[in-house]
């Protein structure tokens, strides 16, 4: 039986966390993530989540916890956003090479100072390198389909690795939408008990994360790539199975929205990716060519499905994010995945930074600029002029 | 429990990578001994990381996780919640520490998992400097000791780690030391069967890094508690009770031994002796252990 449930993003994914059936969550609260791990109290207080609920003292304690937990051999999950996730840093690494399949949700949140609590991805981006595979949902139902496929994903033997959900601030983690929630038994089936390869074990006692030389260090890192390639092939059939199931499906690793007969192709994530439907649709209703690829997950990098969109149409991305020095970080992966192998022209846009809000609006218009040969190779959208920025 | 009668199971195999003289490899053996097989430690950056052997190879014949420096009390957080929630919580769960990973970058995670009444035993192996990283100053290390960053002398008092831990109102802490296995024994095996979290911190005087001779460990751990720059105590339920020679030290049934009994053998102290005697400093040191002693006989006696 399937209900509806209208509710907050954050509140959507504790359901969706919960009816994982996560042994130990462990979990600090930092706005705008607090009605998530709120969510799972609740959740406590009625019995509907039996499991272990460890209010930590901090962000890193936290992740330090569910690694502990998930080498005993628990399923985890925890949540968190921003400041958090950054101290929670060094245990991301750790989580990944320790290889356990750890669940996040990251609700995408400025980074201070100044204190801004709204929507900018640069938390999540800034984590690329710990080897967690990271999704960016643009719907509270992808958020509750994502959660669970995530646990799914993580503890897959050949996986082994943390997986990251991450949706923006307050644009979803605060604003409430129909969520279709399967049976509990529909979801046990698709979602088994965890069963790891390995745990810390007294009648198997093994010594974990002791001192590795480089040869056998190096094997670990190259096992870990391994993954994430694999990862690029099991996030497709998991989202296969699920819309088998459910009926529902967001995409593989990009959604292709109206990428027929197009000449460009606007690739964008997140809550952005969701408002460039409208945007699209809009475009393409007064005879512009463009369609959208929503970016669904930023590791792994869906190089080849980029590639291949390249060969038919030219692409534009907009990043809600800036790697200072260069330019945005999705911007730079898409131009990485066509090097040498296509004439594509790529144009880039950062926008909606600090949570300035980004309407559809806003991106027919970074749209019609690249389409009307305005725009310039990399440009920042709706920077207010005038600002003195000290000279 | 007398040394002869302590269990014969070694759960510290060779393999080894510790130094000759090695304290936290004399602990470890009666910390195995005490708790027995059915424990998961996890141990933070500190020597033990080290100790333990090169991957794939252990010294250890328990299950043993090893964690950032910050995080052993929080990772064993996680271990704990996850036996319980899958019916093995009868298996003792312990975070192994040295000084640094406890007193300093530690203390937050150690006084959340305290704090939350976690059900583990936190032990604290103590050698007063961050030895892993070679000789480096830490919360622990006594004033006027000689570390690399510490090139003159340390000019701090070491902070009261026993007192911090009590304010937590935990049901059990204990101090011990390596020179006194029977102590050490007794209190671990009694940690073993209480709930909650407990706290048990091990004197461990390390030979480089207090720069004595590798023959001398147990003798430097014994000087420390007759000299009463270390106490052997017990925290239990509120109560607290000093122990072995520190018992006898409260009640002034013997005298403390001069201080410069103790630091005149360790080359961490050579610089208050050569190239003339620093009366001041030494001074300094003995009258900070009265001090020490004179609350402990306030509060305790």
């Amino acid at each position: 039986m399937t209900n509806v449930m209208i509710n907050t993003g954050n509140y959507i994914a504790a359901k969706a966390a919960v009816m994982c059936k996560p042994d130990v969550v462990a979990a600090y609260p930092i706005t705008p993530q607090t009605t998530l791990v709120e969510g799972i109290a609740n959740y406590v207080n009625t019995g509907e989540y039996k499991g272990e609920y460890i209010c930590v003292e901090s962000e890193h304690s936290a992740m330090a916890a569910c690694i502990g937990a998930s080498a005993a051999g628990a399923r985890t999950f925890t949540g968190t956003s921003s400041h958090g996730l950054l101290l929670m840093h060094e245990m991301l690494h750790w989580a990944a090479l320790a290889r356990l399949p750890v669940v996040m949700c990251n609700i995408n949140r400025v980074v201070g100072p100044g204190w801004n609590i709204w929507a900018d991805e640069n938390d999540s981006i800034s984590q690329r390198d710990t080897g967690w595979i990271q999704f960016y949902c643009s719907s509270n139902q992808e958020i509750f389909d994502t959660v669970i496929q995530a646990f799914k994903l993580a503890e897959n033997e050949k996986i082994s690795l943390p997986v990251m959900i991450s949706y923006n601030a307050f644009i979803l983690s605060h604003t409430s939408m129909p969520v279709y929630v399967p049976a509990q038994k529909d979801v046990d089936t698709f979602l088994p008990k965890r069963k790891p390869k390995w745990i810390l074990d007294p009648d198997n006692p093994i010594t974990f994360g002791n001192i590795i030389m480089p040869p056998e260090y190096e094997k670990v890192r190259k096992d870990m790539q391994n993954s994430h390639e694999y990862a690029k092939k099991l996030i497709v059939d998991i989202a296969k199975d699920w819309k088998k199931r459910f009926g529902r499906y967001h995409g593989d690793l990009l959604e292709l929205y109206k990428c027929e007969n197009v000449d460009y192709i606007l690739i964008s994530m997140g809550a952005i990716g969701a408002e460039s439907k409208v945007a699209i649709d809009n475009l393409q209703k007064e005879g512009f060519k463009v369609g959208l690829a929503r970016l669904r997950t930023f590791r792994p990098f869906p190089q080849d499905e980029i590639l291949k969109l390249s060969k038919k149409a030219d692409l534009i991305v907009i990043d809600r994010n800036i790697s200072l020095g260069l330019e945005g970080a999705v911007f730079s992966e898409v131009k990485a995945s066509l090097y040498n192998k296509s004439n594509a022209k790529v144009y880039g846009f950062i926008a909606g930074l600090g949570g300035k809000d980004v309407t559809f609006n806003d991106i027919e218009k970074m749209c019609k600029k690249v389409v009307n040969g305005k725009a310039k190779h990399v440009e920042w959208f709706g920077l207010e002029e005038g600002i003195n920025l000290g000279d | 429990m007398a040394i002869k009668d302590l269990p014969t199971e070694e759960c510290y195999i060779p393999g080894s990578a510790a130094c000759p003289g090695c304290p936290a490899t004399m602990a470890l053996r009666i910390v195995y001994k005490a708790l027995g097989k059915n424990t998961i430690m996890t141990v933070p950056a500190c020597c033990t990381a080290v100790i333990e052997s090169l991957h794939p190879y252990t010294s250890f014949d328990i299950p043993t996780m090893n964690i950032a420096f910050e995080a052993a009390a929080a990772g064993a957080s996680g271990i704990e919640a996850a036996l319980r929630k899958l019916g093995k919580g009868d298996t003792t769960v312990v975070a192994w520490a040295g000084d640094g990973g406890t007193y300093d970058i530690g203390i937050q995670a150690l006084s959340g998992a305290l704090e939350r009444q976690t059900n583990f035993i936190y032990i604290c192996y103590n050698n007063e400097i961050y030895s892993n990283t070679g000789i480096q100053r830490s919360g622990a290390t006594p004033y006027a000791a000689w570390t690399t960053t510490t090139v003159g002398g340390k000019t701090e008092f070491r902070k009261e780690m026993g007192e911090i831990i009590m304010a937590h109102h935990i049901p059990y802490a204990a101090q011990t030391c390596i020179a006194y296995p029977e102590d050490m024994f007794n209190k671990l095996r009694k940690s073993k069967d209480i709930k909650g979290p407990k706290y048990i911190e091990i004197m461990a005087p390390c030979p480089p890094g207090w720069r004595f001779g590798m023959d001398k460990t147990v003798e430097m751990g014994t000087l420390a508690v007759e000299t009463g720059a270390w106490a052997l105590y017990e925290y239990e339920n509120g109560k607290m009770t000093f122990n072995g020679k520190s018992k006898l030290l409260l009640e002034g049934k013997i005298e403390r031994k001069p201080i410069e009994d103790w630091i005149k053998h360790q080359g961490r102290f050579r610089h208050l002796f050569i190239p003339k005697k620093d009366v001041k400093r030494i001074k300094a040191i003995k009258d900070h252990i009265d001090e020490k002693w004179e609350r402990y006989k306030s509060c305790y006696l």
